[in-house]
């Protein structure tokens, strides 16, 4: 009996949003959208991969007679107190900047993965345990935390990337714990049980899934602000050391002669704003393409 | 009738976009009656009540379209002028009565202040606590707030919303659909004392059992197109169209154990065939034209209906155990207690469930029906008490030993589309289920459930109601079970889908020996799909034997309770 239901019938919900009026929006102004984000992070990312191929010179060139020169052809972003060009630095400052905010994420997300696992699948007294350490680590200030390190290893980018790790850590590890809590509860997971399926394959192959999902949309935000902690920790003077062309230091050796000089800051600024601008828009379009898949768009 | 209709509308057009949802709808509410607008989903019965409170988000042309001697043909829904029209025919001159009372209800709000709102705004004055205490809820309701109410209470305080105005005509639309039997009947009953008391109601469902008890005539739809129309009981008697035959053989009140309630349906698959908008279907049925003539095979659908509760002889199918072999399952005195609550959620409950057999377990939202089948899945820990399987210990054993044994037993629960993983389709969830990589077997599985192999590249979100919990059952179907545990399988499907579902129930169970529990709230359900029935209340087994012998001699208030609150058309 050939009795076939047809299986392009949308459903209910797909007809209901159909109806005209609704905000989003159009779906051409928004893959555009897509693809300008898609290009501004290609661009940060090649600046951070091979800077001389966009910038070929050398960031720490100095030339006293050049000092204090504002853009113009021959360098885009005018030159430093030392006659260094800008433009150069910027692009070779993404390296160390990006590289501080992907360690840094890496290091938070990493962490925060296991102590919400921990806390999400343990036992009670793991997650009570595991609960108020994420509630110390939360309570803690990113900033002291840095001053600690550095105070003990001396300023350098590695203290940088652990303060700025350890910070985001327990966020993460909060997040990762109630998603993990929440497939648990789920339908699916109930009706994995009943197939007799072990934990460990219910926790690997629908936990899992279903909890990192949202975890990678919120780590690709934080990396935005973890790069911009990071500089703001550059600009105290806590991260690299001065001569090295990262964003935080510069804008430090830029704020000096920032009446005279308005360049020295303001590039290396638009650069941390244009950064944290991109991760976050990638960050919100990645949480939001996860939240449409999963509430059955 | 000298009296002009309180609603009378002609050619009733609703399109969104060049989507055409209502196509062409004549419709007469005469004051003082009841006319239910029965059809599927997809059938524009709701865009039509919408229609007449100016939301239907769509654009709405009519010959005709008169409420209270309004005239709204030419309103249109945009704009400011129309805007300031539809308030003054909104709330005082059509009362509005949705679904979902939880959402229609601010939840901040107390209910007085929500109730007495509806009245200000339409510049009537309202004593509330009468007005609370007419649709039977107590005063003292109105200083609290929706999510202190029951489901059932909130209904009533959405019912006393619209009713607050006093409005010529109340609109409601599948009011009681998220309720159970019990609470439906009362809010049924409401909305029919209104009418009685000179009001005039349309009432909106998919269910011919739930417009019974409020509606004096019927308006059934179609693909946006009136099939059929007429006085309620005549129409429920002789229906003329293949539409009206199909919802009234859906009702399975009194429908002998057994039989198929759309003998004819495996053939189409009405209603989960059914393309998802309107204008794909290029070729609606012609209406009141019977496409399939019935003769003396099939059950003519009102002819065979039992209007009595006379003990029927069970009917014995194929692989029906004999009765000393040792049941499937079996609870004993199964006490469950959910952690940090001092009352049990199940007290001490029996049930043995046999091959080839069905155990109804009924009773209200919170009895506890679902508590003991989860229970007797092994998924909850009993406190006391013992649960068998095969005659061996099951409750008992460490979870540990119970999973080599889970496959034993299948469930399926209210909302298939829950318990799918979401990044799977179909083939993913029932290999899954299999434990190994089969495509000849998925499509066997498939196939079983009456669903077109094909479906198996289908994500679960993509298909209807109906299509979703036959996947779940294809994917209980996988483990080769000897017991289904059924929670709740059918309530929330349109009834025809409800109706299919069912017979493949039955039909598996035939060819299987499945040992079965179903759980419903819907007395109807259970008594056509059980031999045995077991009634909850609070958590304590009030009554239970054959489903028969038990429904014919009740003994129990709240069984007899049930039966008068099961949906049914004689």
């Amino acid at each position: 009996m050939s009795a076939v239901p047809s299986l392009d019938a949308p459903d209910r919900r797909a007809r209901r949003r159909r109806t005209p009026g609704s905000q989003a929006p159009g779906p051409l102004a928004s893959q555009i959208g897509l693809w300008v984000l898609l290009a501004c992070a290609a661009v940060l990312a090649l600046a951070g991969l091979f800077p001389g191929l966009l910038a070929p010179g050398d960031p720490l060139a100095v030339d006293p007679a050049q000092a204090f020169q504002a853009p113009g052809w021959s360098h885009p972003f005018g030159t430093d107190e030392s006659g260094r060009n800008v433009f150069t630095r910027v692009v070779h400052g993404a390296g160390p900047s990006l590289f501080i905010g992907v360690a840094a994420t890496v290091l938070g997300v990493g962490l925060g993965a296991v102590l919400g696992l921990l806390t999400g699948l343990g036992r009670r007294w793991l997650d009570a345990a595991g609960s108020r350490l994420i509630d110390a680590m939360l309570a803690f200030p990113t900033l002291l935390l840095a001053l600690l390190l550095i105070a003990v290893r001396g300023p350098g980018v590695a203290g940088v990337v652990v303060a700025v790790g350890l910070s985001s850590a327990p966020g993460y590890a909060r997040l990762l714990r109630a998603e993990v809590r929440r497939v648990s509860r789920s339908g699916h997971v109930e009706a994995a049980r009943m197939l007799g399926h072990s934990p460990l394959r219910i926790v690997v192959r629908h936990v899992l899934p279903g909890a990192l999902g949202p975890l990678l949309a919120v780590a690709t935000l934080g990396l935005g602000q973890a790069i911009v902690w990071s500089s703001a920790l550059g600009y105290l003077g806590l991260g690299a050391p001065p001569p090295a062309p990262e964003w935080g230091a510069m804008l430090n050796a830029g704020r000096t002669y920032v009446t005279s000089a308005w360049w020295m800051t303001v590039f290396p600024g638009l650069a941390i704003v244009a950064v944290g601008v991109v991760a976050t828009l990638l960050g919100r379009r990645l949480s939001a393409h996860l939240a449409g898949r999963s509430a059955g768009g | 009738m000298a009296e002009d209709p309180v609603v009378s509308a002609r050619n009733l057009r609703v399109c969104f976009g060049d989507v055409a949802a209502v196509r062409g709808v004549d419709l007469v509410l005469p004051r003082g009656r009841a006319v239910a607008l029965v059809g599927e989903s997809g059938s524009g019965k709701s865009v039509t009540a919408r229609a007449l409170i100016g939301l239907t988000g769509g654009v709405v042309t009519a010959d005709e379209l008169r409420i209270a001697g309004h005239d709204v043909a030419g309103l249109g829904e945009r704009g400011s002028r129309a805007e300031r029209a539809w308030r003054r025919i909104r709330g005082r001159v059509v009362g509005t009565v949705l679904q979902d009372a939880l959402g229609s209800l601010d939840p901040l709000r107390r209910v007085g202040a929500e109730v007495a709102d509806a009245a200000r705004l339409a510049g009537t004055a309202v004593d509330v606590p009468a007005l609370l205490e007419s649709v039977g809820l107590d005063p003292a309701a109105a200083r609290r707030r929706p999510d202190e109410l029951s489901g059932g209470m909130r209904q009533r305080a959405l019912i006393a919303a619209a009713l607050a105005a006093d409005p010529e005509v109340v609109v409601a639309d599948e009011p009681t659909t998220a309720l159970d039997t019990t609470r439906q009947a009362v809010v049924l009953d409401l909305l029919r004392a209104r009418v009685d008391a000179g009001g005039s109601l349309l009432f909106i469902t998919h269910d011919l059992g739930a417009a019974r008890r409020v509606a004096d005539d019927v308006v059934i739809l179609d693909a946006g197109r009136v099939v059929e129309t007429g006085p309620f009981r005549t129409v429920m008697a002789d229906p003329a169209s293949t539409e009206g035959r199909r919802l009234v053989a859906s009702v399975p009140w009194g429908r002998p154990r057994g039989e198929a309630l759309l003998p004819d349906a495996a053939a189409r698959l009405p209603g989960d065939a059914r393309p998802g908008t309107v204008a794909t279907q290029g070729n609606a049925p012609a209406p009141a034209t019977p496409a399939v003539s019935v003769g003396g095979a099939v059950p003519g659908p009102a002819s065979s209906y039992r209007s009595d509760l006379a003990p029927q002889e069970p009917e014995r199918r194929g692989l029906d155990a004999p009765r000393e072999a040792s049941p499937l399952l079996s609870a004993r005195g199964v006490v469950v207690r959910y952690g940090g609550t001092s009352e049990p959620a199940v007290r001490g409950a029996d049930l043995t469930l046999r091959a080839g057999r069905t155990v109804g377990l009924v009773g209200e939202s919170g009895s506890g029906k679902s508590t003991l089948l989860r229970a007797l899945a092994g998924l909850l820990p009993v406190e006391s008490g013992d649960v068998l399987l095969r005659g061996e210990p099951w409750s008992a054993l460490p979870e540990r030993r119970r999973r080599a044994r889970r496959r034993q037993l299948a469930m399926i629960v209210q909302d298939p589309l829950g318990s799918f993983e979401p990044r799977w389709d179909v083939g993913q969830v029932l290999t899954d289920a299999l434990g190994r990589r089969d495509p000849r077997r998925v499509a066997d599985l498939l196939e079983s459930v009456h669903l077109d192999p094909t479906a198996a590249h289908a994500r679960p979100r993509t298909l209807s109601g109906g299509q979703r919990q036959r996947v779940a059952i294809a994917r209980a179907l996988a483990v080769e079970p000897a017991v289904l545990l059924a929670d709740e399988p059918v309530s929330a499907l349109d009834a025809s889908v409800q109706a299919q579902v069912l017979d493949l129930l039955d039909e598996l169970q035939a060819q299987r020996g499945l040992g079965i529990v179903l759980v419903s709230h819907d007395l109807g359900v259970v008594r056509h799909s059980s031999d045995d029935i077991v009634v909850l209340q609070n958590g304590l087994v009030v009554e239970s034997g054959p489903t028969e012998d038990v429904l014919s001699h009740p003994t129990h208030p709240f069984t007899r309770e049930l039966i008068d609150a099961a949906p049914r058309l004689d």
